[in-house]
């Protein structure tokens, strides 16, 4: 796997290319780039045929291991990995331990063992389990086992976070091992995990150790939405940046809102998991970026009044709870079931190119939305996806080009950067 | 032609509706070609033009009850080849409301489906789904399970409703009873049924561009269904509907009243037997002489994770498939069976919503397919011997086979093996 960096701003962001995923060494994703987020192999609500209605799919997909532990052996039985056994399409498959989606409990981490839960409830994984599991689903990629439960509840004592820090290198030397001696995986990329909760001290010690390791890349772990503030979270993530080698990617996981995504990816992050368009279309929600940077000085103007609006409006709610941060519906998207729509015969966003605005109108997922028909999931799906994609693509865009302070003025609107 | 209507023996019918029939059969927005008929049994494969496309019969038609089907975007279900949906009139009146859907440009405009639509009265849904419901001479009268207001659907109303949905196919509103229920409350039910036809035929505003079928009723009696076919064959209506039937009725009572309306139905219009969908059900009731299906049970068991196959139905979710790493039907060309095996959509069911929609494509595929492939068998002459194919596909035995089906498909030459 190779990182190809175009642009590097010390101590800031990245953009650049990440070429010859693991084993699908015909495959390479932009970075700051996004993954795309499955259950058990298949994106939420979407068949083969709708998901490729959408043009420029990430090229990795992520599994999370929660949605298939419970079928280890059916794996091991088919023996051709995972990839084939879900019919993907060409693809790089990175395995990542739980869904960012669901929150596990806290409280079953043991020295040796984490827990996942899967539709039937807990399983306890060894480093032997997980590693059996990982030989029998052939990802391109995967992080290593973790302890990672320093951000929930009363976990985020010191002493605790040390031994996380501790639990998590010592899971890594026993992954690197065993995955050396696995023929199935190899060429296969392994990630470190960096823990270190909110203590700086441990974040770095972290970040120094896992770098010494023969690594891929790195997952950078804990920092989840509603886990801390923002502004500590890219303090954080500035100072495990400056410690990690230039050349291999930093995954972030459990931060998708589009306001954080560009916060860390000045601080130096270069992958996300998208789990955040899959939250907006269980909401009944459609995202609603503004992603036109052209200079046309008449929109702008035009704009500067339409901004007054939604945007505004929950920016004035206050402070919202950092809990019910994922429930929240964000100044990024608009609320469906509201009675508005009801006879609005635009589509969710004018000019968006994805199957739900090339043929449906707002009025029509109204109407799905509140008869709680089937297709609403697959069709604010595929819209959402479709705008979180463009999102990274302009932001891509617009470090490129030099914009990024226009483009958090106009594509973050109101909201503050954390 | 059909015969002219002979307004005397018709004494509730309104002389004043009668011109406006004769006027309707030169503009009939719908032709049936008949391209092969079965020189054994009744079977028959025609082209039925209707104004958005071709439709192919026999047709399995499946049902998007509110303007969606289950899951599956227009685009999908076009491209597992159906040509005409249903759309339910009693849930799209009640939501979003005939008013809206018209400033959609119709139904057709409101969910984005190019081909054809059939539209049921409201009627049936009314009976079945609302309890405090009360047929009059005047129309249903029911309370909203909304808001609970009080709504009548009168023929007018239905009609009204059916013309603003633009439906290609319109069903008249039928005054709907049991098929277990007897006595004078059948022979009530055809008669009122007759006559609002007559009042759906007059208030229909688009009989340019929408079809209305009537509905022949008349329980399970072979007098009023008799009586029911005599009168309403009279009318220039576009095509006819077999209805009050596949209601919980014997099945020996269910394919004797199927064969004796198409016996009296017109060989030139379309025959349409209502909410029949079961495999074994369709094939026998082609032999029988009809041409168009609807049933929500293919897409409704598909949710369930029940896949319909040649030999029956595979229950995806049973544990016996875990490990199972065909697909449904090896046979099957649908989308499912090309890229998933039994072991993944095992898997998947325990984790996301597209687990259904990989079943319903399936199942869709499966009905549609299947009468594809009567079609042809009867265009090539080889129907019967289809049929016997079917048949021992479907049973593992032929002692397995239902007397009803051995003696329907006998009725019309066509003697099963043993096997
Ligand atoms: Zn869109």
């Amino acid at each position: 796997m190779k990182l190809e960096l175009t642009r590097v701003v010390q101590g800031g962001y990245r953009l650049g290319v990440l070429k010859e995923i693991g084993r699908a060494t015909h495959l390479s994703l932009e970075v700051p780039g996004c993954l795309l987020y499955t259950r058990c192999g298949t994106v939420p609500h979407l068949t083969h045929d709708t998901l490729h209605t959408l043009s420029n799919l990430p090229s990795i997909t992520q599994l999370t291991l929660s949605t298939v532990v419970e079928h280890q052996e059916v794996l091991e039985e088919y023996k051709d990995g995972f990839k084939k056994f879900a019919g993907l399409h060409d693809t790089a498959l990175y395995c990542s331990l739980h869904d960012p989606v669901t929150q596990s409990p806290a409280g079953y981490v043991t020295n040796k063992t984490v827990s996942v839960w899967g539709s039937g409830g807990r399983i306890e994984l060894t480093v032997g389990r997980f590693m059996a599991l990982q030989k029998a689903l052939r990802p391109d990629l995967y992080q290593s086992m973790a302890d990672g439960e320093t951000w929930q509840g009363d976990a985020s004592s010191r002493k605790r976070i040390r031994k996380s820090v501790d639990r998590t290198l010592a899971h890594l030397d026993e992954c690197l091992l065993i995955h050396q001696q696995t023929a199935e995986l190899q060429g296969a990329e392994v990630l470190g995990v960096v823990e270190g909760g909110d203590s700086l001290e441990e974040r770095v010690r972290s970040a120094k150790e896992t770098a010494k390791r023969p690594v891929g890349g790195f997952c950078l772990d804990g920092f989840q939405t509603g886990s801390m503030e923002g502004s500590l979270r890219t303090q954080l993530i500035g100072a495990v940046a400056g410690e990690l080698p230039e050349d291999k990617p930093r995954l972030l996981q459990g931060v998708g809102r589009p306001d954080e995504v560009v916060a860390c990816v000045e601080a130096g992050v270069d992958l996300f998991e998208s789990f955040f368009p899959f939250q907006v279309t269980e909401r009944g929600c459609a995202l609603t970026f503004d992603l036109d940077l052209s200079p046309d000085p008449e929109r702008a103007v035009l704009e500067l009044g339409e901004e007054k609006d939604e945007a505004w409006e929950s920016e004035q709610s206050g402070d919202v709870q950092l809990e019910d941060q994922a429930e929240t519906i964000t100044p990024f998207e608009m609320d469906l079931k509201d009675t508005k729509y009801r006879d609005d015969f635009t589509p969710l966003v004018e000019g968006c190119g994805c199957y739900c605005c090339t043929n449906h109108q707002r009025a029509y997922l109204h109407h799905l939305l509140v008869t709680n028909e089937l297709l609403a999931g697959v069709l604010l799906m595929l819209h959402n996806m479709a705008q979180y994609n463009a999102f990274f693509r302009a932001l891509r865009g617009a470090l490129a080009g030099d914009q990024l302070e226009p483009f958090k003025k106009r594509v973050l609107r109101s909201k503050r950067v954390a | 032609m059909a015969a002219p209507v002979d307004s005397a023996s018709d004494a509730v019918a309104s002389q004043t509706n009668m011109p406006s029939l004769k006027t309707l059969s030169a503009v009939s927005p719908l032709t049936l070609r008949i391209i092969a008929e079965c020189p054994v049994t009744k079977a028959r494969a025609c082209d039925l033009a209707l104004p958005h496309s071709i439709v192919n019969t026999p047709v399995f038609m499946p049902v998007g009850t509110q303007g969606t089907l289950k899951g599956i975007t227009a685009d999908q279900l076009e491209d597992l080849g159906c040509k005409i949906c249903l759309g339910n009139t009693y849930h799209l009146g009640m939501r979003p409301g005939p008013a809206l859907i018209e400033k959609a440009n119709g139904l057709h405009g409101f969910m984005n489906w190019k081909k054809n639509l059939l539209t049921d009265s409201g009627g049936f849904q009314m009976v079945s789904l609302v309890e405090l419901s009360e047929v009059t001479e005047e129309g249903v009268k029911f309370k909203s399970p909304y808001d609970g207001n009080e709504i009548l659907l009168t023929p007018e109303k239905s009609i009204e409703i059916q013309n603003s949905l633009g439906s290609d196919i319109m069903m008249q509103l039928d005054d709907v009873v049991s098929s277990t229920v007897t006595g004078p409350r059948v022979e009530e039910a055809m008669h009122r049924s007759i006559r609002w036809l007559d009042r759906c035929i007059a208030s229909n505003q688009n009989p340019e561009k929408q079809n209305l079928f009537a509905i022949i009723q008349g329980g399970l009696s072979t007098d009023l269904r008799k009586t029911c076919l005599d009168e309403m064959t009279k009318r220039d209506v576009p095509g006819f509907a077999i209805g009050g039937l596949s209601g919980g009725e014997e099945k020996d009572d269910f394919w004797r009243m199927v064969t004796l309306s198409t016996d009296h139905l017109p060989r030139h219009k379309p025959r349409y037997l209502m909410g029949v969908g079961y495999a074994v059900d369709l094939v026998v009731c082609v032999a029988l002489g009809c041409d168009m299906f609807d049933c929500v049970f293919p897409t409704r068991t598909a949710r369930f994770g029940s896949a319909l196959v040649p030999w029956g139905s595979l229950q995806v979710k049973h544990k016996q498939y875990a490990k199972d790493f065909q697909p449904i039907d090896p046979d099957c060309k649908c989308p499912t069976c090309k890229r998933h095996s039994r072991a993944y959509l095992h898997a998947l069911f325990k984790n996301d919503t597209a687990a259904m929609h990989h079943v319903t494509i399936h199942n869709i595929s499966y009905q549609l397919t299947l009468m594809l492939s009567v079609r042809q068998s009867i265009i090539n002459g080889q129907f019967p011997d289809f049929v016997k194919t079917f048949m021992k596909k479907m049973f593992p035995s032929s002692d397995k086979y239902p007397s009803w089906a051995v003696d329907a498909l006998a009725s019309v030459n066509i003697t099963l093996d043993q096997h």
